[in-house]
């Protein structure tokens, strides 16, 4: 009777022990002083930023990557009870009293430890044995870069969270295929497969090279089952219709939840409004909705008009004109039309107000019942305050001399003809009679005589010079070949014009606009645009003080200095356990020229190994070789500014194949009794190496104790360690 | 259009002056070597696209070119004939090729596609056969189609880098070979050491030789001094008769009052310059520019001055000369604008994060931000500073900033010219290094320069280097085999005599489809035969030849196609040809495969005979009437544009991207 309830207590105990050990020592090497420093330590400054607007509902654009990351980190804020009142302006700056520091560290810090049982958790299931589990695990335990990018409001630490989780739930389910298909515990791992994927993804893209490894190796795998005449057509096709759900369409479906919630948490207008297009602006409360609520839909014959370009770089700007003329000769000589200046003006002002007229008509005003445009209309721009019409002409562009000039015609009578007509063509018509609407139609104007394209010239250094006030060039594109956004315009604010006086009309142009109706787009336009926008909108290419080339990373001979006490020495430093980093590149190597060995041997039906013991070490490379190259190589090939802390995911794979090469060393190439026993008199050795390295260099990952100079400079082990000295 | 380009480097090889170009030398010494031989003097200026060639030999040169071109045909045709082993195959591939619109247009001018594409099919050419070889190792034809391989890559990457491409297709066919051989273990290892000797002396030592020697042959021609000199290092210029440094002797220590010029050290780096005109308002302070420029010019000569006292006594002949050390502190003048060179704290134009690097003060008189430190890499305080040798770093006192350059292109208010900054960034890099190039200074006697000479390889290094340079995008690769938008080869008017390099849209389009067609086949035969469907050994056959074969040419188009995604400089509709050439190839085997398998489902032999022929014709019809509709294109064609319903050829533009 005792015996029978004994036993499987201890059983269960003593699998459960090793994990919750390294769990707690997980736990407690992240959390252990996990708000200090109450200071803005290196990117919090710019997470930090978007938690605050999170927490105020403002909307913005993030051009690193998908919202999830972001909102994880919110969500820390907001069970801190965060306000977001907080300025995110420097790195450094000390946290005031409503910022809650300890939950808004706590998701990554907790991320960053469950990644040590995950660690443990992986090598179990490519089946090697529980010491060089536990090998792995504490390896990834004493990483200091991994300690140190976890302890702070950073992406990073989530990112590998899932990533491993990924690769551990694709694991179980492959295990589990073998004796039980479509069981329940089947079902969840592969779901959960899925729903990994999708959250490293939506924290950050680089989640996408895992995402696509995983795949790749599903596809194998499921290549391997259409060869084996065991499974029936049927049954191949329901694994191939369960895998399709669950590692691409249910993922799919995740990463649109992520934007759905993103922008239903984010309804309010913002600082980067004005790189959404205006019928987005519309759609968020305050900023352009306040304006533009309640105007008429449709744009008819004697509409005022403001008419904003759709491009938006590098200005958002709107077509203008004022009394100025164009200088009779530029400074280099040409000759321009003398005519009035139409620029593009990237602030809102009563001379971006234009009419739409009918040219077979003279009234400005809107007849009852209005006559709508319609696409292929032709019309006439009437500029609102100078009653001029918008002309171009065979006249070189002050700037861009191979386009014409565009001008508001002036009657000097001589040989130049007014030449104001333009045909409407709307880009996004369903058919070829549609209305023009405000804000929603995307519209082109063509000149009738030159079919010439009225675009702005949005190239950097376009402003006009002195003249022009600087403003932006406007031209008619001639070679109009194809689609391009400087082209295109779109119909900003709009009201029906009453009056019929010049005087009168323009009273009601220095009018603000006001009516109601409020405009909605659907979720899939809106998250079209906006994931259209994170890829494509660039930061400048910058470079950092602390930027690095992906070659740097393996070698370690770059590090980060996250944060700097004000007045004491102590410091933060994103610096790796240096042992560890060479260990994991001697393991790659070696794991690399032993599989090429054994495979040329095979090849020559020469086996070294027993084939039980070469399956796990074909997957367990596949994993950890495969994955470190997907997340390091394409770094190479990209132009943005990179840094240290990019290489982490790689790293956290490259360790875990470190206790794999040596079990494998221990297993089959220590063939004697003396030298297994050596071999693990050298592993204890090189163990607590690690283990020194790590304690050596923990204060400078966790910023205390504070170190004085001589200990500072004795911990900078290579000469382009950028260890911060502070001069006496 | 591009023949200028091409044209006028052909001229330079005959009058010998040295020029540089981003592409390899050897097709334009084949056109150099074309022109020669038809008696072109290589006096036509080819200065602008449409000019008249006159009384100028011309015709030499385009006709080896069209030759070239017109050899692509019977290239296509046994490739595809070797791989599938059916005519009807073959033939088609060859139809489409001949009745293609672009090719055609591509292959009648000097350009250097023609060439490159001549070389590429060889190799393809080659590499097939010498597999078909393979039952027979060593024998006389093995060695010679695998050393005609070797050979074809070298004249393909001889021409243009993109036959970096082909090396790689090749390559990787010949590691599948090896790793079959290595599996067949009826061959001895010795044997297997000879494969793999014999691959690695055709395919790798033979290339490489021809290449370098192809890069000697250029050098030895182009002895004298020409356009492209600014783009390369002072060691290499004195290489180039003609060259102000050939043969020069300067003073070889520098001295206060002395005139010099500075070259940076980045590969393709410009010599330090200023110029009267000012950084335009919003980039940084309303100063003069300073620059980098890659050609010589005079406004880039600076004055060396020491940072307390005027030149005024330094010019004094009586005056003795005083020697600039490592680590003094100096100012540099601009020698026609007699401006500083100044930095200061405004963000530079284009790389943010830097200082502004501006030309400042009057006649010489500015304030301490002039200052600078002149160090010398790897040298103590105090030492003399040598002429082109020493590699100097200037260090700005004010700042602690470096001179640099970043090597980003300032827009049209900077001439096109290179940014100059100062980095706060101490990182040592070429970047920021610069040596002195010429240096003036009467009062110093003159050393002979013949130390600089350069070995071949640190030549060949340099100019490779120096190649790996670019531009801006034209249009998108995704355009491409869709054949979205064409180039105008010549004439813009409507009186004007115009030829469009388009491709036939009709053939494209095929080509479009039968790609998706063959991933198709291919996928379900992979699938079909990897579940162990039993086939009649006609169909194996058959299934043999789509994935082996097929996939060798869809390999060749992947290689040929994808890259260009990932690259940053100029993208030309006419990168794609090679590609589209490995795309028609495959139309050929998946349309005779797909008419074998619809003939092999209908019973009757002669149904199925009929079938299998009338699909051939129809395609073969269609391609030809296609090429009946569309050969104006290339051929030439005067009217009124095609936008113009009036036109003979409003009928025929289907895309509104067309512009013929």
């Amino acid at each position: 009777m005792l015996g029978f309830l004994k036993k499987p207590v201890v059983v269960t105990a003593e699998i459960n022990m090793n994990l919750v050990a390294l769990t707690v020592m997980g736990l407690i090497s992240r959390l252990w002083g996990l708000s200090y420093p109450r200071a803005v330590v290196f990117d919090e400054v710019y997470y930090g930023q978007f938690v605050s607007l999170y927490m105020k509902r403002i909307f913005f654009v993030d051009d690193s990557g998908p919202p999830f990351g972001n909102m994880l980190l919110a969500l820390g804020g907001y069970l801190g009870g965060f306000d977001g009142n907080f300025l995110w302006n420097r790195i450094g700056a000390e946290y005031s009293i409503n910022v809650p520091v300890w939950s808004l560290r706590l998701l990554p810090a907790l991320a960053g430890a469950l990644c040590v049982p995950l660690a443990y958790q992986i090598l179990i299931e490519l089946q090697f044995s529980h010491c060089a589990a536990l090998g792995a695990a504490l390896l990834i335990l004493l990483e200091n870069s991994l300690v140190t990018q976890s302890r702070f409001m950073l992406l990073e630490s989530i990112l590998i969270f899932f990533i491993l989780l990924a690769v551990l739930s694709y694991l179980k389910f492959y295990n589990l295929q073998r004796h039980s298909s479509f069981s329940g515990s089947w079902w969840f791992w592969l779901l959960l497969t899925g729903v990994a994927c999708s959250c490293a993804v939506g924290v950050k893209y680089m989640g996408l090279f895992t995402y696509v490894l995983l795949l790749a190796i599903a596809g194998l795998h499921f290549w391997h089952m259409i060869g084996d005449q065991n499974f029936s057509n049927v049954s191949l096709m329901c694994h191939f219709l369960a895998r399709a759900l669950a590692l691409i369409i249910i993922p799919m479906a995740m990463y649109l939840s992520f934007f759905y919630v993103h922008l239903t948490l984010l309804y309010r207008s913002g600082p980067h409004d004005q790189i959404m297009t205006s019928a987005f602006q519309a759609s968020l409360e305050g900023g352009l909705a306040r304006i533009t609520q309640g105007q008429p839909l449709e744009v008819a014959y004697g509409s005022q008009i403001t008419l904003r370009n759709v491009l938006g770089k590098p200005l958002q700007c709107w077509l203008h004109s004022h009394t100025n003329t164009y200088p009779i000769r530029y400074e280099n000589g040409r000759g321009s039309s003398h005519q009035q200046q139409v620029t593009c003006y990237p602030f809102k002002d009563v001379n971006n107000w234009w009419i739409v007229k009918d040219p077979g008509m003279q009234q400005l005003v809107v007849s009852n019942p209005p006559r709508p445009v319609r696409h292929g209309h032709i019309v006439q721009l009437v500029h609102g305050i100078t009653t001029r019409y918008l002309n171009t002409h065979d006249v070189a562009a002050p700037l861009s001399p191979h386009s014409q000039e565009v001008s508001c015609y002036i009657d000097y009578n001589i040989s130049m003809p007014a030449q104001n007509l333009w045909r409407v063509e709307i880009l996004n018509r369903e058919s070829d009679t549609d209305v023009w609407k405000t804000i929603l139609s995307e519209v082109r104007f063509v000149h009738v005589n030159t079919s010439a394209v009225l675009k702005a010239s949005a190239v950097i250094g376009a402003s006009l010079p002195e003249w022009g006030y600087r403003q932006l060039e406007v031209v008619g594109e001639k070679l109009s070949k194809g689609y391009h956004q400087s082209m295109v315009w779109n119909v900003e604010e709009h009201r029906y014009g009453k009056s019929q006086e010049q005087k009168e009309r323009e009273v009601e142009l220095h009018s603000p606009t006001q009516m109601d109706i409020s405009k909605n787009l659907s979720f899939m336009a809106k998250f079209t645009e906006l994931q259209w926008k994170i890829l494509t909108l660039k930061n400048e290419d910058t470079e950092h003080k602390y930027s690095s080339s992906a070659l740097d990373w393996i070698t370690m001979d770059t590090n980060i200095a996250y944060w700097l006490h004000p007045t004491s020495g102590a410091q933060i430093h994103l610096l790796g356990n240096i042992v560890t980093w060479a260990s994991a590149n001697v393991a790659a190597l070696v794991y690399t020229c032993l599989s090429l060995w054994y495979l040329v041997r095979r090849r020559r039906k020469i086996y070294d190994i027993p084939e039980g013991a070469w399956q796990p070490w074909v997957s367990a490379g596949g994993i950890c070789v495969g994955g470190w190259a997907v997340n390091y190589l394409p770094f190479f090939l990209m132009e943005k500014t990179l840094f240290l802390y990019h290489y982490l995911p790689a790293l956290t794979f490259q360790i875990l194949l470190i206790p794999i090469v040596l079990q494998h060393l221990s297993d089959h190439l220590c063939r004697s009794l003396l030298l297994k026993s050596m071999f693990s008199a050298l592993l204890v050795a090189w163990f607590s190496s690690v283990y020194l390295v790590y304690s050596t260099f923990s204060p400078v990952t966790y910023g205390e104790p504070a170190l004085s100079v001589t200990e500072l400079k004795d911990l900078r082990w290579k000469d382009s360690w950028n260890i911060l000295i502070r001069k006496q | 259009w591009d023949e200028t380009h091409f044209g006028k480097m052909g001229s330079y090889y005959i009058n010998r002056t040295f020029f540089f170009d981003v592409h390899p030398p050897l097709g334009k010494m084949l056109i150099g070597l074309a022109g020669y031989l038809s008696g072109y003097d290589g006096t036509f200026p080819f200065q602008k696209p449409g000019d008249r060639y006159e009384q100028h030999n011309y015709v030499g040169m385009r006709g080896f070119c069209a030759f070239l071109g017109s050899c692509l045909v019977p290239f296509a045709y046994l490739i595809v004939l070797e791989l599938s082993k059916s005519l009807p195959a073959a033939l088609l591939a060859a139809f489409v090729l001949i009745f293609d619109t672009g090719c055609i247009t591509l292959s009648q001018y000097i350009l250097l596609d023609p060439i490159l594409m001549f070389f590429l099919m060889g190799a393809v050419l080659s590499m097939v056969k010498c597999n078909s070889c393979a039952d027979r190792p060593f024998s006389a034809s093995w060695w010679f189609w695998l050393s005609l391989t070797g050979v074809n890559l070298a004249g393909a990457m001889g021409v243009k880098f993109v036959g970096l491409f082909v090396v790689l297709l090749v390559g990787l066919n010949t590691i599948y070979d090896l790793w079959d051989l290595l599996g067949n273990l009826s061959l001895s290892l010795v044997m297997f050491g000879k494969h793999l000797l014999a691959r690695v002396l055709c395919l790798i030592l033979l290339p490489l030789a021809l290449y370098a020697a192809m890069f000697a042959v250029h050098f030895t021609v182009l002895n004298k001094s020409g356009p492209g000199d600014g783009f390369f290092s002072s060691a290499f210029q004195s290489q180039l008769i003609g060259n102000n440094l050939h043969n020069v002797s300067v003073p070889e220590h520098l001295a206060y009052g002395s005139v010099v010029t500075m070259k940076n050290l980045r590969m393709a780096g410009g010599y330090l310059h200023s110029h009267w005109h000012l950084y335009p308002e919003g980039i940084g302070a309303r100063q003069q520019q300073v620059t980098a420029y890659l050609h010589k010019d005079l406004n880039n000569l600076w004055i060396i001055k020491k940072h307390d006292s005027d030149t005024a006594d330094l010019s004094d002949p009586s005056s003795p000369v005083e020697f600039v050390r490592h680590g003094d502190i100096i100012r540099l003048e601009h020698k026609e604008t007699s401006r500083n060179l100044h930095s200061h704290q405004h963000e530079a134009p284009l790389t943010r994060k830097h200082f502004q690097v501006t030309g400042y003060g009057i006649n010489g008189t500015g304030d301490s931000s002039d200052f600078w430190r002149i160090e010398v890499v790897g040298r103590k305080a105090g030492k003399l500073i040598k002429v082109l040798r020493s590699q100097v770093r200037l260090t700005h006192v004010a700042t602690g900033c470096i001179l640099g350059s970043s090597g980003k292109t300032l827009p049209k208010w900077g001439w096109e010219q290179v940014e100059v900054t100062c980095t706060p960034y101490l990182k040592e890099s070429p970047n920021s290094l610069w040596n002195f190039e010429d240096h003036i200074n009467p009062k110093l006697p003159n050393i002979s320069l013949d130390v600089l000479k350069p070995s071949f390889a640190e030549m060949l290094l340099e100019s490779h280097m120096v190649m790996i340079r670019d531009n801006e995008v034209t249009s998108k690769p995704w355009h491409w085999p869709i054949n979205y938008q064409g180039l105008r080869f010549s004439g813009v008017n409507e009186t004007d005599y115009r030829v469009y390099l388009l491709g036939n849209p009709v053939i494209w389009w095929l080509n479009l489809v039968t790609i998706g067609l063959y991933l198709l086949i291919a996928v379900s035969t992979a699938v079909a035969l990897k579940r162990g469907v039993q086939l009649t050994t006609e169909l194996k056959e058959l299934s043999r030849v789509v994935l082996r074969g097929g996939g060798q040419i869809t390999l060749g188009w992947l290689l040929h196609y994808f890259p260009f995604f990932m690259m940053g400089r100029v993208l030309y509709f006419h990168h794609y040809f090679p590609a589209m050439l490995f795309s028609s190839m495959l139309t050929g085997i998946t349309w005779d495969a797909l008419l074998k398998f619809c003939a092999g489902f209908l019973s009757p032999s002669t149904t199925a005979r009929k079938v299998y022929r009338g699909g051939f014709l129809t395609l073969v019809l269609l391609i030809t009437y296609s090429f009946y509709l569309f050969h104006p294109l290339s051929y030439g064609m005067i009217g009124p544009m095609a936008s113009d319903p009036s036109s003979p050829m409003a009928g025929l533009r289907w895309m509104d991207s067309w512009e013929f």
